[in-house]
C-alpha cells in the first residue's frame, strides 16, 4: 500500500515536460533540421563515406567539447583550450625529437604538460578570484606566444620536424590516429575516442558524486560550499579535464599529420564553446549536458561538410554556424522557459 | 542520555559578548535554549541577531562569557564543527541550488553512493526514496522530487531546507528569518513546519523581526536591542502586545509616537 503510494508520487511527472527538461532537446531538433536540409540540397552527404567524414569532423571538435561542456556546467570558461591542443602536440613532438626518445615518452610528457596547464588555470582562478574569462584569456595569449616562440627556438622553424620514423610512432599512431573499416567505409579512431569520452563524461555528470558537485558549483558556488561541496577541488578538476581532452585531441593531430604547425588552434576555443552552448549548456553554468555538446559538435560536422557537398563556397560555413548558434540558443531558452515555468499554485 | 526530555536545557549562553574591533556587537547575553521548544530571537536591524546566531552556528566564536552545549563548555571553530555537534543553520539564501532537482539538493555534499571505486556511483534510487520519505514524514507535499528547486515556491524551499537539516541529524535548528521574504500563506506553511520540528523534539532557534510570526510558534522570546538583551521571557509571562512593545524599543516608540503626532499637526 505504502509502496504503491510511493510509486504513484514518484511517477507523477508529465512525460512531455520531463523530455523538455533535458538540456539537449534544442540541439537534437537543430541537428535533425540541419541533417534534413543538407540531405536535400547535398544528397552526397547520405553516402556512407560522407557520413564517416562528417563524423570525423565532428569528433575533432567533439573531443574538446566534452571537457569544455563539463567546465561550462561547472560555471567557468576556458579560452586557452584551442591553443592548448597545439601546445600538447608540440610538446610531445619536440620532446621526443630533440631528445631522441621513444615518442611515447613525449606523449606522456605532453599529458603532464596538458594537465599542468589545466591545473594552472584552475589554481589561478580559485586563488585570485578573477573571472575565468580573464584568467584563461591570459593563458590563451601566453600559450599562443609560447607555441610560436619555443617552436622557433627549438626547430628554427614554424612547424615541428617529421617524427614518423621514430621509435614508438607506429604504436602511438595506432592508438591516436588509425583508421578502421566499418560498413564499407574508412573511419578514424578519433570517432571512438569521441564517443568514449561522451559516455564517460555523461556517466560522471549524471551518475557520479563529482557530477553532483559540478552542477552545484556552476549553479551557486557559495551555496555548494555551505553544504560541504569541495568547490576548489571541483573547479581545478574541471580545468584539468579540459587539459586531458586537449591532450587526446593534440595527440590525434600529431599522429595524423606527423608534424605540427605552431600557429594553429587560435579561434577553435570559441567553436568548442559554441558546440557546448548549442548543446544546451547555460553560459552562466549549472545546467547542460555532455550529450548535448556532442550533438552540437555533430551539427558543426554536418554543416562544414554539407556546405562542401552542396558545392557552395566554404565561406558560407561560418555564416551557417553563426545562424545555428543564435537559433539553437533561442530554442533552448524558449524550451527552458516552458519547462521551468513555475506551477500555478 | 539523561537530557533527552522535552524542556531540558540544550544550549546555555552566560554573559556572552562579541566585539568587532572596538565595536560592541553583543554584551552580557544570557540565553537558554531547551529541547522541544521554539526560542524566538527578535530585534530590529543591527540589534545583534545575526551576531548571536553566528556565535551559536560557529561562524564567529564569542569573545567573552561561556556557551554550553548539554552542560559542556563549547567554542566552535567552524560551521562544520557546529554541524557535527548537531547544530544546523538554515540561512535565508538556504544553500539550495535552483537548477538542481529536489533530491539532488537534499543530499548535496553528503551524497549516498554504491559500488567500488572507480565505478563508485550515486545511489540514486536510495536518495530519491529517502528524500521522498523524509518530506512525507514532515507531511510536505511536493508533486515531484525530480523537479528543479527553482520551480518550488519560497515556502516550499524553506521547508525542504528544514527537512534536510533534520534528516542529517540536527538537534538544534537555527532558522534565520525564514518568513522574511514570504507572503502570508507561505509564512503559515513554514511556521507549521517549525512547529513540526519542535514536536519532533528539536530545539528551534527562530530569528525574526516579525513579532506576530514569532508569537504564533514561540515558547520563549528573547528581544535584542543594540547588542543587549532587552527582554527574556516565556510565553505565559507576556502577551503579543508586550512583545510588540519591546521589539519597537518601548520608550523609543513612545517618543516616536509623540513626534509623529506633532509633525502631523504641522501639516
Amino acid at each position: 500500500m505504502q509502496l504503491a503510494e510511493h510509486a504513484e508520487r514518484m511517477k507523477h511527472r508529465p512525460a512531455a515536460r520531463a523530455l523538455l527538461l533535458q538540456p539537449e532537446v534544442g540541439a537534437l531538433i537543430g541537428a535533425l533540421i540541419v541533417i534534413a536540409f543538407f540531405s536535400m540540397v547535398a544528397p552526397t552527404i547520405r553516402h556512407v563515406g560522407s557520413v564517416s567524414t562528417v563524423l570525423y569532423q565532428s569528433s575533432t571538435l567533439g573531443i574538446m567539447a566534452v571537457g569544455v561542456a563539463l567546465l561550462m556546467i561547472g560555471g567557468e570558461f576556458d579560452l586557452s583550450a584551442g591553443v592548448a591542443v597545439i601546445t600538447s602536440a608540440l610538446t610531445a613532438s619536440m620532446f621526443a625529437y630533440q631528445l631522441g626518445t621513444n615518442v611515447w615518452v613525449g606523449v606522456i610528457i605532453a599529458l603532464l604538460v596538458s594537465l599542468g596547464i589545466g591545473a594552472f588555470n584552475g589554481v589561478m582562478l580559485v586563488r585570485t578570484g578573477l573571472p575565468s574569462f580573464l584568467v584563461t584569456l591570459g593563458t590563451f595569449l601566453m600559450l599562443q606566444g609560447a607555441n610560436l616562440a619555443i617552436t622557433r627556438l627549438v626547430t628554427g622553424n614554424v612547424a615541428t620536424n617529421d617524427i614518423s620514423n621514430m621509435a614508438g610512432f607506429d604504436s602511438a599512431r595506432a592508438i591516436f590516429a588509425s583508421t578502421f573499416t566499418i560498413g564499407g567505409a574508412d573511419a578514424s579512431v578519433s570517432i571512438v575516442w569521441w564517443l568514449a569520452l561522451v559516455a564517460i563524461g555523461t556517466w560522471v555528470l549524471l551518475r557520479a558524486t563529482a557530477g553532483n558537485w559540478i552542477f552545484a558549483v556552476g549553479g551557486n558556488a557559495a551555496s555548494a560550499r555551505a553544504v560541504g561541496v569541495p568547490v576548489t577541488r571541483t573547479k581545478i578538476g574541471l580545468f584539468m579535464g579540459v587539459g586531458l581532452c586537449a591532450w587526446i585531441a593534440g595527440m590525434h593531430q600529431l599522429f595524423a599529420y606527423t608534424t605540427v604547425q605552431s600557429g594553429g588552434g587560435v579561434g577553435l576555443e570559441l567553436e568548442y564553446i559554441v558546440a557546448a552552448v548549442v548543446g544546451g549548456c547555460l553560459l552562466t553554468g549549472g545546467y547542460g549536458s555532455v550529450v548535448g555538446a556532442a550533438i552540437g559538435a555533430l551539427i558543426f560536422g554536418v554543416v562544414s561538410q554539407g556546405v562542401v557537398y552542396a558545392g557552395w563556397n566554404p565561406d558560407w560555413f561560418k555564416f551557417f554556424l553563426g545562424a545555428m548558434l543564435l537559433l539553437a540558443t533561442l530554442v533552448n531558452a524558449f524550451v527552458r522557459a516552458q519547462a521551468y515555468r513555475r506551477r500555478a499554485a | 542520555m539523561t537530557n533527552q526530555r522535552n524542556g531540558s536545557v540544550v544550549i546555555q549562553l552566560a554573559d556572552v559578548s562579541k566585539y568587532y574591533g572596538n565595536i560592541r556587537a553583543l554584551s552580557g547575553i544570557n540565553l537558554t535554549v531547551r529541547r522541544g521548544e521554539v526560542t524566538c530571537v527578535l530585534g530590529d536591524n543591527g540589534a545583534g541577531k545575526s551576531t548571536l546566531i553566528k556565535i551559536i552556528s560557529g561562524i564567529h566564536p564569542h569573545d567573552g562569557g561561556v556557551m554550553r552545549l548539554h552542560g559542556k563548555d563549547v567554542r566552535f571553530a567552524s560551521p562544520r564543527k557546529a554541524l557535527d555537534a548537531g547544530i544546523a543553520t538554515v540561512y535565508q539564501d538556504l544553500a539550495l541550488i535552483p537548477l538542481m532537482s529536489v533530491w539532488r539538493n537534499f543530499f548535496l555534499g553528503s551524497e549516498l553512493t554504491t559500488g567500488m571505486a572507480p565505478l563508485r556511483r550515486l545511489d540514486i534510487a536510495r536518495m530519491r526514496r529517502a528524500t521522498d520519505d523524509e518530506l512525507k514524514k514532515m507531511a510536505i507535499d511536493l508533486p515531484d522530487i525530480d523537479a528543479p528547486v527553482g520551480r518550488l515556491s519560497g515556502g516550499e524551499r524553506q521547508v525542504v531546507a528544514i527537512a534536510r537539516a533534520i534528516f542529517f541529524g540536527a538537534q538544534v535548528l537555527i532558522l534565520d528569518e525564514p518568513t522574511a521574504a514570504l507572503g502570508i500563506k507561505q509564512s503559515g506553511v513554514v511556521l507549521k513546519y517549525i512547529a513540526a520540528a519542535r514536536d519532533a523534539g528539536l530545539s528551534v532557534i527562530f530569528i525574526s523581526h516579525n513579532p506576530h510570526h514569532a508569537y504564533l510558534v514561540g515558547d520563549h522570546f528573547a528581544v535584542l536591542n543594540l547588542g543587549r538583551m532587552e527582554l527574556d521571557a516565556r510565553r505565559d509571562e507576556m502577551s503579543i502586545d508586550d512583545l510588540i512593545q519591546h521589539m519597537a524599543g518601548g520608550a523609543e516608540l513612545k517618543s516616536l509616537e509623540h513626534e509623529m503626532r506633532r509633525s502631523g499637526s504641522v501639516l
